[in-house]
Parts: C-alpha cells; sequence; structure tokens
C-alpha cells in the first residue's frame, strides 16, 4: 500500500468519523429542541446581557479556579445537552476539513474532481458558514435543522456518490478548478443556510409566536426565533451566496472558453445554474416589491436552493453534459 | 429594479369622453407603466427561470443533433410538435427571445428614469432634520461644553464620507438652534444601476459576438497535414455568425506535426497535447510558421481567434496493390465509437489507377473498399477484435474487403465512417473477405489485389474560434459583479444632529443639549450597534453612557 492509499483512508476515516459524530451532536441537539422551553431562553439571553455589563471584579470572581468548570444554576440540563451538540458540531467541522486535506494529499490535487468531493465541501461550507451566522444565542436552536440536510448530503456523498481518490480528466487539469468548483460548492453550503432559514421562516409565519396551535408543528415551531429574524438570517445569507455564486459561474464561463471552445453555450449544467441565479435574482427583487416581502419570498427562496440541488444531483447523474465528472461510471 | 416607482402623476378627473389619440396614448402609457413596474420583472424573471427548463431537460440541436433526432424518432406523434414550439431550440426559440427582450425592455424602462432620480438625488442636499428626533429608531442625546456651533463643527468634522448639510434654526424654534443633515450611502443605488447597465451591455456583446463571430471545426491527422481558413468549405463543420457569408474569414494556416495523449494506467486520460505550426495574419504572406503547442486548457490564442485541441483518434492507413503492381495508399480517420478504449470504426474506398480498365464504368465497378473496426491495443476474443486500451500499444485492425462500385462517382453523399448499405445490398459492392490484420499484414483477394494495413496515425480535431466581443462580455461581467458587490455591501444611513443651548446656564456647567437621530433606511440588521458606535465617534468623551442610546423596535 502505497502512502497516498493510506492517506486517502485516513481521509474516508475522518469523513467517517465526522458521520458518527454529526449523528451524535444531532441526537443531542434533537434532545436539547424537544426539552427546550422559549421563555427559559429569553430569560437566559436578558442574564447574558446583564451579566455582560457588571464590572470587570465581578467577572474575575466568576472565573475564578482553572480547571474547574463550574455551571451557573441556571443552566438547564436542556441547554447543557445543546451546547454539547453544539461542541460536537466544532468536532465535525474540523473532523471534514481534515478530510478534505487529506484527500487533497492523497490524490496530489485540489481536492474536488468529482462529486463525493463536491458535496463533503458544500457540507464543510455549510457546517463553518453554520459556526458563524448562527453563533448568537436567539439562532442556536437551528442547528438541527441545518444539520439534519447536512446528515443527509453527507449520507449520500459516502454512499451513492463516493468516488475512490484518484487523479481527474484532462480536461479538469487547470488552475481554475479550485477557483470555480471552491466558490460554487461554499455558494451551495450558503444557499443552504439560506434555504434552512427561509422554510423555517415559512413554519414560523404559519404560526406566529403567542399563536401557536397545538400540533406537530405548531410544536416545533414554537421553539423558533421569531419569523422576522428568521426572514433576516435568509437575506443577509442570500446577499452572500448570491454574489459569490454569480462569481461562481463567470468563473466558470473563463474557464469554459479555455477548455471547451465557448464562455457560454448552454450545457445543461450552464443552463440550471443561469435558472438558479434568476430564482435568486427574483427573491432579491421579490423583497423590494410590495405583496411579495414575506411568503412569497421565502418561497422563492426555497425554489432556489431547490434548482440548487436538482443542478447538482439530476444534472450530472441523469442529465448528461459536458460536466458529468461525477466519477460514478 | 429595487425600488418599484414610476412617478405618476397626480390623478385627475377623467373627461368624460376622450379622442381615440387620447385613448391610444392612455394604453401605451399604461402599458409602458405596466411594463417597466417591478411585479412584471418579476413575473419575467420567473418566465426566464421556466422557459430555459426545457433547454436543460430536452436534447437540444445546438448540443448534439443526432440526440434529438432520435428524441423525435422515438416519438412520432409528440416529437414533431414539440419540435414545431422550438422545443429542442429552446435558446433561440421565439417565446424564449420573446421573455428575455421584455425583460430588457423593463430592465431599461425602469433604468432610466432611476438613472435621472439617482442624478437628481446627488444633486440635493440631504433632508432637514425632523421635528423630534426621539422619535427615530434610535436616538441619543447628550449635553456638552461647547457652543452649539462648535459642537456641530465637531460632529461634522468627524461625518467624512458623509453628505452633510448645515441648517440654521429648526424646527424646534430653540435660540441658537442648529441641525446637521447627513447621509451616506449614495453608491448603494449607483452600484444596483451599474449592475443593471452591465447586465445589458452584456446582452449587447453576447449578441455582437453571435453576429460577428464564427467557429469550426477540422480533423487533421497529425502527421504534417494543414488547412487554411479560406472558406467554411475547408472545416469539417461550420457555424457561422448570422452576418457572415463565408468570405472574409480571419485568414489562418495550422499544420498539426504530432500529437500525444498520457494515459494511467487505468486507462484514464492524464493529458492531451499537440505540436503545431501555424501563419496568422502577415505570416501568410512572407510564409512563416510560427511553433505551438495546444493542450486541453491551452488553446492557441492569436488576434480574436483562438485554435483548440477538441478531440483525438486514429486514422488507419491502408495500401492496395493491384495484380499489376501499381498501389494506391491511403490514410482515413476512423471514428472513436468508445471513448474509453477507442475501439474505432471507419470505411475506405480505393479508385483503381487510371488505364488499368478500358472504360471509366468499367473501371468504376471494380473499386475496392473496406469497412472495419481499429483497436489501438488489440484483444481477440475468437476473431472478434475489440480494444482494452486507448493508447496505441498494440493496434490491430477487423475488417470487411470489398470489391465493386463504392459510390464514389454517384455523386451523392456518402458516410466518411461506413460505407452505403444500399449499394451492398444491391450486390453493386461485393464482400470479398473479413479478416484481421496488425501493421504489416495484408490479404490478397481472388483476383491477385492484395490490401495491406500499414499502421495507423493519431488524428486531431481542431476547433478554430472567432469572437470579437469576448473581451467585451468579460468586462460587462466584471463591471456586472463589482456593481452587484457594491448595492449589496454598502448601506443607506441617514443621521441627524441638533443643537441648541440648554435652558439654565450656570457658571462651568455644561450648556449645550446636543440630540442624535439615526434612520437606516436598508439593512436594518446591526443598525443599532452600528448608531452606538457611531455617537460614540461622533460625541467622542461627551457620549452618553451605553447603554443610553435608547433603542426602539423598529
Amino acid at each position: 500500500m502505497t502512502q497516498n492509499d493510506t492517506l486517502a483512508r485516513y481521509s474516508d476515516w475522518a469523513f467517517e468519523s465526522a458521520f458518527a459524530v454529526l449523528v451524535l451532536a444531532l441526537v443531542l441537539l434533537v434532545a436539547e429542541y424537544a426539552t427546550h422551553r422559549a421563555d427559559v431562553v429569553a430569560e437566559r439571553e436578558r442574564e447574558l446581557v446583564a451579566a455582560g455589563r457588571r464590572p470587570a471584579s465581578d467577572t474575575v470572581e466568576r472565573t475564578a479556579g482553572p480547571g474547574r468548570v463550574e455551571e451557573t444554576p441556571k443552566r438547564t440540563l436542556s441547554q447543557r445537552v445543546g451546547n454539547m451538540g453544539r461542541a460536537l458540531v466544532v468536532v465535525v467541522a474540523g473532523l471534514l476539513v481534515a478530510s478534505i486535506v487529506l484527500r487533497g494529499l492523497a490524490t496530489e490535487r485540489f481536492p474536488l474532481g468529482n462529486m463525493y468531493e463536491f458535496v463533503a465541501m458544500a457540507c464543510t461550507a455549510a457546517v463553518l458558514f453554520g459556526l458563524v451566522v448562527l453563533r448568537k444565542p436567539a439562532y442556536r436552536i437551528m442547528w438541527v435543522y441545518l444539520l439534519v440536510p447536512v446528515l443527509i448530503l453527507m449520507f449520500l456523498a459516502a454512499t451513492v456518490l463516493y468516488a475512490d481518490a484518484a487523479p481527474v480528466v484532462p480536461a479538469l487539469r487547470s488552475f481554475w478548478l479550485p477557483i470555480h468548483v471552491t466558490i460554487i460548492s461554499v455558494g451551495s453550503g450558503i444557499f443552504l443556510v439560506s434555504g434552512v432559514a427561509s422554510l423555517l421562516f415559512l413554519l414560523r409565519i404559519r404560526f406566529p409566536k403567542g399563536e401557536e396551535h397545538s400540533g406537530v408543528f405548531a410544536a416545533l415551531a414554537e421553539r423558533l426565533p421569531d419569523a422576522q429574524t428568521l426572514d433576516r438570517l435568509a437575506y443577509r445569507t442570500t446577499i452572500i451566496g448570491f454574489p459569490l455564486f454569480g462569481a461562481g459561474i463567470i468563473l466558470g464561463a473563463i474557464w469554459a472558453e479555455a477548455a471547451w471552445g465557448r464562455f457560454w453555450g448552454w450545457d445543461p449544467k450552464e443552463t440550471v445554474s443561469f435558472i438558479t441565479w434568476v430564482v435568486y435574482a427574483a427573491y432579491l427583487h421579490a423583497r423590494a416589491t410590495s405583496g411579495w416581502r414575506n411568503t412569497r419570498a421565502a418561497w422563492i427562496n426555497v425554489a432556489g436552493f431547490i434548482a440548487m440541488l436538482f443542478n447538482l444531483f439530476i444534472i450530472n447523474m441523469v442529465v448528461s453534459g459536458l460536466h458529468s465528472y461525477a466519477g460514478l461510471n | 429594479m429595487t425600488a418599484t416607482h414610476t412617478p405618476t402623476p397626480a390623478p385627475q378627473p377623467s373627461p368624460p369622453r376622450q379622442g381615440a389619440l387620447g385613448r391610444a396614448t392612455a394604453f401605451v402609457r399604461n402599458t409602458w407603466r405596466g411594463l417597466t413596474s417591478m411585479r412584471t420583472a418579476l413575473v419575467l424573471l420567473f418566465l426566464l427561470a421556466l422557459a430555459a427548463i426545457p433547454g436543460a431537460l430536452l436534447p437540444q440541436r445546438s448540443l448534439n443533433t443526432q440526440k434529438v433526432d432520435e428524441y423525435i424518432a422515438a416519438r412520432p406523434t409528440l416529437g414533431p410538435i414539440m419540435d414545431r414550439f422550438e422545443l429542442f431550440d429552446v435558446f433561440g426559440s421565439f417565446w424564449f427571445t420573446a421573455v428575455y427582450v421584455l425583460l430588457f425592455v423593463s430592465l431599461v424602462g425602469c433604468i432610466l428614469p432611476r438613472c435621472v432620480e439617482h442624478f437628481h438625488a446627488l444633486r440635493t442636499p440631504p433632508v432637514a432634520a425632523p421635528r423630534n428626533l426621539q422619535r427615530l429608531p434610535h436616538h441619543t442625546q447628550t449635553t456638552v461644553a461647547d457652543s452649539p456651533a462648535d459642537a456641530l463643527d465637531r460632529i461634522q468634522g468627524e461625518l467624512r464620507g458623509w453628505k452633510v448639510v448645515r441648517r440654521e434654526g429648526g424646527a424646534r424654534g430653540h435660540d441658537g438652534e442648529a441641525t446637521l443633515s447627513a447621509e451616506k450611502g449614495y453608491l448603494r443605488e449607483a452600484g444596483n444601476l451599474v449592475f443593471h447597465i452591465s447586465l445589458v451591455g452584456l446582452l449587447v456583446a453576447v449578441a455582437a459576438g453571435k453576429l460577428f463571430g464564427y467557429e469550426g471545426q477540422r480533423i487533421l491527422v497529425a502527421n504534417g497535414e494543414e488547412f487554411c481558413t479560406t472558406s467554411p468549405a475547408s472545416f469539417d463543420s461550420f457555424r457561422a455568425g448570422s452576418t457572415l457569408d463565408g468570405t472574409g474569414l480571419n485568414p489562418m494556416c495550422v499544420r498539426v506535426n504530432t500529437f500525444a495523449a498520457d494515459y494511467l494506467d487505468n486507462g484514464q486520460a492524464e493529458m492531451f497535447t499537440s505540436d503545431i505550426e501555424y501563419q496568422y495574419g502577415g505570416d501568410l504572406v512572407t510564409n512563416t510558421w510560427r511553433d505551438a503547442q495546444l493542450k486541453v486548457n491551452h488553446p492557441l490564442r492569436v488576434g480574436s481567434d483562438r485554435v483548440y485541441l477538441q478531440g483525438h483518434g486514429y486514422a488507419p492507413t491502408f495500401t492496395v496493390t493491384w495484380p499489376n503492381g501499381e498501389t494506391r495508399t491511403e490514410t482515413m480517420q476512423w471514428a472513436p465509437d468508445d471513448a474509453t478504449t477507442f475501439l474505432s470504426s471507419g470505411a475506405m474506398r480505393f479508385d483503381p489507377p487510371g488505364g488499368m480498365y478500358p472504360d471509366a464504368d468499367e473501371r468504376r465497378k471494380n473499386q475496392i473498399a473496406l469497412e472495419g473496426l481499429f483497436a489501438p491495443t488489440a484483444s481477440f476474443h475468437g476473431t472478434l477484435l475489440t480494444s482494452i486500451f486507448p493508447a496505441m500499444m498494440d493496434p490491430a485492425v477487423a475488417i470487411d474487403v470489398y470489391k465493386g462500385d463504392s459510390g464514389l462517382d454517384t455523386g451523392s453523399p456518402q458516410s466518411l465512417f461506413s460505407l452505403n448499405k444500399e449499394l451492398i445490398n444491391q450486390g453493386r459492392l461485393v464482400k470479398q473477405d473479413r479478416v484481421n490484420l496488425r501493421p504489416g499484414e495484408s490479404v490478397t483477394l481472388a483476383d491477385g489485389t492484395e490490401v495491406r494495413f500499414d499502421k495507423a496515425t493519431d488524428f486531431v480535431n481542431l476547433q478554430v474560434s472567432h469572437d470579437p466581443a469576448q473581451q467585451w462580455v468579460l468586462v460587462a461581467a466584471i463591471s456586472m459583479m463589482a456593481g452587484l458587490l457594491v448595492s449589496l455591501l454598502v448601506k443607506r444611513r441617514r443621521v441627524w444632529a441638533r443643537a441648541y443651548p440648554s435652558g439654565t446656564v450656570n457658571d462651568g456647567e455644561r450648556r449645550t443639549v446636543v440630540e442624535l437621530g439615526g434612520l437606516a433606511r436598508t439593512d436594518q440588521a446591526g443598525w443599532g450597534d452600528e448608531f452606538d458606535r457611531l455617537v460614540e465617534r461622533l460625541l467622542g468623551d461627551d457620549a452618553p453612557s451605553a447603554p443610553a442610546a435608547q433603542e426602539k423596535k423598529n
């Protein structure tokens, strides 16, 4: 077994460990979600705000005793479980990054040469991006909903999409590969966060705060941040994802000009990317149009993410085109 | 198109009767207003996305004509109807064109008035401070030791990058009152306009490329074969822009010397490389050949033309020796049917040398033709030939040899890669033998004619592209992205400051009240913290200690 094979195996192990840790994290987060009480969080937040304004001497007192982890009495079991889950998410992110780096070392190329590697990168981007945008206490409870699609994508990546560590075909040997594909996969990860936020917004607006009725969905909605917060999160993430994805398409066109002899040729992948971009453009316009601002805009955002998924799975695996690099044959 | 505002004149009582002209203008005006409204733009965006879907899911003529023909053949009733609605030429169809033309008309109709408005907005001073700053979503108040004029001077000095106007007096009617109105974020609208104008520019540049550009493909055997772009006829396939009549192509000659393909052990390609020579422009007069190397992802760029290495395959060489000792040698590309093993198929036709037969008719009936398979690395299952590796390591051919009328003189077009089955069925072309040959091996027919497989040579498929507007497409795309980023990142903010002498003035006491109010015109999220920071910067040490900046839920 060569050194590269060993590295490839380590990469796979890292990915599988990430999956296992993610399952564990999700179990903890679901447990938190199930036992969560919205009012407690509000109380706790108020307290945190107050604590942040206390004089410095008080803080010193509170953190005294190095090495001893003291629980503040107000932290409920539910929150402790949730915090454990979120700590594990950081571990997942680390393992995913390790898996990608090891695969790059094993194949001696940029590790974005097939669908497995693409989805792994997109999941990593989604988790890392989630760690940034969901760091506020108000958003923390949403992790469950972000991790479920990530888990599904990782499962598909490891089973259906898996491709052995191998070199790539001549067309992919270009310095545009790391630039174009990284931007697209990171953009996909960001759109995943945005799509989840919009779905939750739609759930939330169906059951507004304080008007939750009984029922499963109402019970799920009850624990979510209020609709406006979710909507803002969706918008803030989309305005990051949209220019990034647009830049990815333009860079792809620049690459296509060198590789295929034209910058745009309505290849199925190009066509659906165009559709996706137009749908997200429609989302941004809908946000500025009266009567479309809320539910309709959110549905458009969800449609954009569906187009993204369609582009990734159906176009690569069912429709044949120039982007058929899945490595599945 | 982030805001809908076609300026609507105040509604006037409609006159009881309106002339035909008046009704027509009203209709045009209302249509124009409807078309340029945001709602219409949204609907058109959706239509554009929807219209593009069949382009991704159905086979398209622009990508693969053969697939389209198969698709239609498989659906005898539905296929022709779909074809009629141009579902196989989506991106050139009347309905797709209609949608994007309407979208761009709507866009221009929305953008032009906004450009004018923005121009005016840039020349208009920021609006006067509202009467009651406390009603604003964010506001703060403090007293400072400076005079009102000095306090405002200091604040104005800190508001660099803002558009500031100072007004003496004010709505509150205090003596010595003065206000500052400051606004920033004008670039947001500018970026938005640049984005949309660039979008129009992009469409124009793409259209120009389609009108004045062309691209053609040509197969060349990598043994020094050359061709020149004298006319579309010198290409195997050619797609011309609408303004081209086939003359006036950029003159260029290409000669292909070598081709090399590197493969991994599992047969996966690593890189394709071809050494060529070319003449361009003035070189043609001086007959200077310049060296160049083509690789995947590395085309030759010269002037406004590009030469791409698009494909490759094998061209076998056969020699026919007639009983009288005369020979004819031919090298012809065969189609690589299997992309992984390069098992290729093709045909060849040999005319007997002149003078061998008394008349042309007799000569035509004694042509030699062959058809079969070529394997770069041969493997035989019994006598069946397959290929096991794409590189030429152990080449062999499996051919049927025919004698008779190969159809060369019929004048009707034939496939390059197969013989005409009709001629064979009619008995005009008669099979003589079926053999497997390795290089140098030959088969002798009953009449003493010998057919020898000499060797195979690589061929390359080159594409010559000419697009004079391509760099303008790139320029438009870059300015589009720049405009988009600016319009998404820049935030529009308004801040007002009001200073007036405090009612009671004792010695040593602070004597000027300063009020600050702020309004976020876009991107409210985070504005609260931003306002607090701004207050700290503007007032320095006089800033009321946090969290004095009251926050109202907006």
